[in-house]
C-alpha cells in the first residue's frame, strides 16, 4: 500500500486494529446473547433484544456521549476501571470500545438467525448419546452457527472499520492514537489540497465495506448448505 | 434388565396416564397415532418432563416426581433411534458414529457394528449423500456405540417405503439377539409390531389397553378398538421344506401351513403374523376350495364390533387365531364359544413383510 502516505496508512492500520479487537471482544457475549434470544424464554427478552438494537437506531453521538459518561475518566465505570489500569477515554481502546458496541446489533442479528436455522432435535439427540449442554453447544451447535458467527464477525468488523459518530464523541479524534479511517477522512476534507488523500482511504473504505458484505452474504448461504448436510 | 415406567403427563387434548414393565427382549408400544406413545420415549429418554410418575431401569431412578428426581438426558445412558434418524450433518457417517464414544467407551467394537449394519462403505459420506435407510441403519449403529442400556425406536420405519422397511427390520430383529441390547420400540403397524415384539404393550386414548407376551395381546379380540387391521395372530413355525411350485411348507404346533416360499432354510423358525381379515370359517369341511390351508378349529370367543364385524378367536392345533368375519356370518353360524369349525386361510394372503 506504498500509495498511502504514512498519515493515511497510520489511520488504515489503527482502524484494522480497532475492528480487530472489536470484533474479537464483541463475537462472545455477541454468540452468547444470540443463542439466549433465539432459544430461551425468560423475563425481559424483549428488553435485551432492544438495548442490543439501540445502537442501530441511535444517533452515533448519543452513544458515544452515553459511553464517555460511562467509560469517562469521571465516568462512575471509567474511574473504577482506571485504578486497576484500564483506560479508554481517549486512547485507541475506547475507540473499539464504541466500533465493538455499534457493531454488537449486526454481530447478534446473524448469529441469531443461524441459531435459528440449527434443528433442536439435533441437540437432543446429541444430549441422548451423552453429550452435556456444554459439549452439545461446542460439538453441535457451534459447528453449525460457525458460518453465521463468521458472516456476523465480518459485519461487525466492516462496521467497526466505519464508525465515526460515537468514535469521535467519546475519544476525539487523536493522530495515531484515534484517529481512524474515518475520522481521517473527515480530517483531510477539511484541510485544504489533502482531497487526494482523502480520496484514497474513501476508496480503502469501498473497498472493506463491499468486501465485508460480500463475504457475509457468502458465508450465510454456507449456513444453509451447512445444515441440510451437503 | 427391565424397564419400569409409570407416568402422567398432560398433552393436547388428553392426559396420558400409563404404567408398564419392559423386559429384556423387543417391548412394542404399540397404537394409533396420537396415543402418546412417543411422549412415552420421550420421558423415557429423559427429553420431556413428565407431569408425574416414577421410570426406573434395573432399580436404578432415572425419574421420580415425589422424590424429586429428574436425570439429565445425558445421564440415563438411553440410546434414541428417531423417526427422522437426526444425524449430525456436519459430521461424516464415522463422526457420527463415534459421537457417544466422547463419552462413553461401553459401547460394542466399531468393527462389529459397521459389520452387523453393513455401513462399511458409507464411513466417509455426509449425511445428506445417503438414503432414508442407509441413514436409519446409521443412526441405530450412533446409537449403540454409545453404549447404552437401552434403545428407544420411535417409529423408526414410518418415513421410510415399503423396501426400505424390509431392509431395516432384519436389523432390529439381530439387535436383541446379537448385541443383548433391550429394545422399547415405539409403532402403530400390525405388520412391525407381530414380526418384532416379545412383549406388547397396546395404547388407546393415552391408557394401557393390555400388555403381555406378543401372541397374547395381538391374540386379543379385546385390543381391536387399535383398528380392525391390528387383529391378527402370530404363529411360531418351524420350516419344514420347501417346495418346486413355490410354496413353503411350515409347522406351528399342529397345524401345517402352506406359504409362499420364505427365504428361511429348512429346519428355521420363525414367526408369521396371519392377519383376522384372511382367515375365513366354514361350520362344515369345505371340498373343493382352492385354499391351501384348512384346520378343524374350535371357538373360544366372539366379540361383536360396533360396525358390521365380529371377531372370532379360535384354537387349531394348540394354536390361537382370529378371524374376522361379519355379524350376519356370525349369527348364521351360530357362531360361540365350544362352536366345531374350520378355518381357511389363502396361502398368497400372507405377505411377505409378515414373515420373518
Amino acid at each position: 500500500m506504498s500509495w498511502l502516505g504514512p498519515e493515511e496508512w497510520a489511520a488504515v492500520a489503527l482502524s484494522l486494529k480497532v475492528a480487530f479487537w472489536a470484533t474479537l471482544f464483541a463475537l462472545p457475549p455477541g454468540i452468547f446473547v444470540a443463542v439466549a434470544l433465539a432459544r430461551w424464554r425468560f423475563p425481559g427478552r424483549e428488553i435485551v433484544n432492544g438495548l442490543v438494537h439501540l445502537p442501530l437506531v441511535l444517533p452515533p453521538v448519543v452513544t458515544g456521549y452515553l459511553l464517555l459518561m460511562t467509560f469517562g475518566t469521571r465516568g462512575w465505570l471509567g474511574g473504577a476501571l482506571a485504578e486497576v489500569g484500564v483506560v479508554f477515554a481517549f486512547r485507541w481502546t475506547g475507540a473499539a470500545l464504541a466500533a465493538g458496541i455499534m457493531g454488537f446489533p449486526l454481530l447478534v442479528r446473524a448469529i441469531r438467525l443461524s441459531v435459528e436455522a440449527v434443528d433442536p432435535k439435533l441437540e437432543q439427540a446429541a444430549a441422548t448419546l451423552g453429550a452435556s449442554r456444554a459439549w452439545v453447544f461446542c460439538t453441535v451447535t457451534l459447528p453449525l452457527i460457525l458460518p453465521g458467527v463468521i458472516a456476523g464477525g465480518v459485519l461487525a468488523f466492516a462496521k467497526a472499520m466505519g464508525e465515526f459518530g460515537a468514535t469521535i464523541t467519546f475519544v476525539s479524534n487523536i493522530p495515531g492514537e484515534t484517529q481512524t479511517l474515518p475520522l481521517a477522512v473527515h480530517n483531510f476534507m477539511q484541510v485544504p489540497g489533502a482531497e487526494a488523500s482523502a480520496w484514497r482511504l474513501v476508496v480503502v473504505a469501498l473497498v472493506v465495506a463491499m468486501g465485508g458484505l460480500l463475504l457475509s452474504e457468502w458465508l450465510s448461504r454456507r449456513v444453509a448448505a451447512r445444515v441440510a448436510g451437503r | 434388565m427391565t424397564l419400569d415406567v409409570a407416568l402422567v403427563m398432560k398433552l393436547g387434548g388428553f392426559t396420558l396416564d400409563v404404567a408398564f414393565a419392559a423386559p429384556a427382549g423387543i417391548t412394542v408400544l404399540y397404537g394409533r397415532s396420537g396415543a402418546g406413545k412417543s411422549s412415552i420415549i420421550n420421558a423415557v429418554a429423559g427429553l420431556a418432563k413428565p407431569d408425574a410418575g416414577r421410570i426406573t431401569v434395573e432399580g436404578e431412578v432415572l425419574f421420580d416426581s415425589r422424590a424429586g428426581v429428574n436425570l439429565p438426558a445425558h445421564k440415563r445412558r438411553m440410546g434414541c433411534i428417531f423417526q427422522d434418524a437426526r444425524l449430525f450433518p456436519h459430521l461424516t457417517v464415522a463422526q457420527n458414529l463415534r459421537y457417544g464414544r466422547w463419552f462413553s467407551k461401553r459401547g460394542p467394537e466399531e468393527a462389529r457394528v459397521v459389520e452387523m449394519l453393513g455401513i462399511g462403505p458409507l464411513l466417509d459420506r455426509r449425511p445428506g449423500a445417503l438414503s432414508g435407510g442407509e441413514r436409519q441403519r446409521v443412526a441405530i449403529g450412533r446409537a449403540l456405540m454409545a453404549g447404552p442400556r437401552m434403545l428407544l425406536a420411535d417409529e423408526p420405519l414410518a418415513a421410510l417405503d415399503e423396501a426400505r422397511k424390509a431392509e431395516i427390520l432384519p436389523y432390529f430383529e439381530r439387535l436383541g439377539a446379537e448385541m443383548g441390547v433391550p429394545v422399547l420400540y415405539v409403532s402403530h403397524a400390525p405388520a412391525e409390531v407381530a414380526r418384532l415384539a416379545t412383549t406388547v404393550v397396546a395404547l388407546a386414548e393415552g391408557k394401557v389397553v393390555r400388555q403381555g407376551p406378543a401372541a397374547d395381546v395381538l391374540g386379543d379380540p379385546q385390543v381391536t378398538p387399535l383398528g380392525p387391521r391390528a387383529a391378527g395372530s402370530v404363529l411360531e413355525a418351524r420350516v419344514l421344506a420347501h417346495h418346486k411350485d413355490g410354496l413353503s411348507e411350515l409347522e406351528a404346533g399342529g397345524l401345517r401351513l402352506h406359504l409362499p416360499v420364505v427365504s428361511h432354510p429348512v429346519g428355521a423358525v420363525l414367526r408369521v403374523h396371519i392377519e383376522a381379515a384372511d382367515v375365513m370359517l366354514a361350520s362344515e369341511a369345505p371340498r373343493g376350495i382352492s385354499a391351501l390351508n384348512v384346520w378343524p378349529a374350535r371357538v373360544t370367543e366372539v366379540r361383536m364390533g360396533t360396525g358390521p364385524g365380529a371377531i372370532a378367536r379360535l384354537e387349531a392345533g394348540g394354536q390361537v387365531l382370529l378371524a374376522r368375519v361379519t355379524r350376519r356370518s356370525a349369527e348364521a353360524m351360530a357362531l360361540g364359544p365350544g362352536r366345531d369349525v374350520f378355518a381357511v386361510l389363502k396361502a398368497v394372503s400372507v405377505a411377505p413383510e409378515s414373515v420373518a
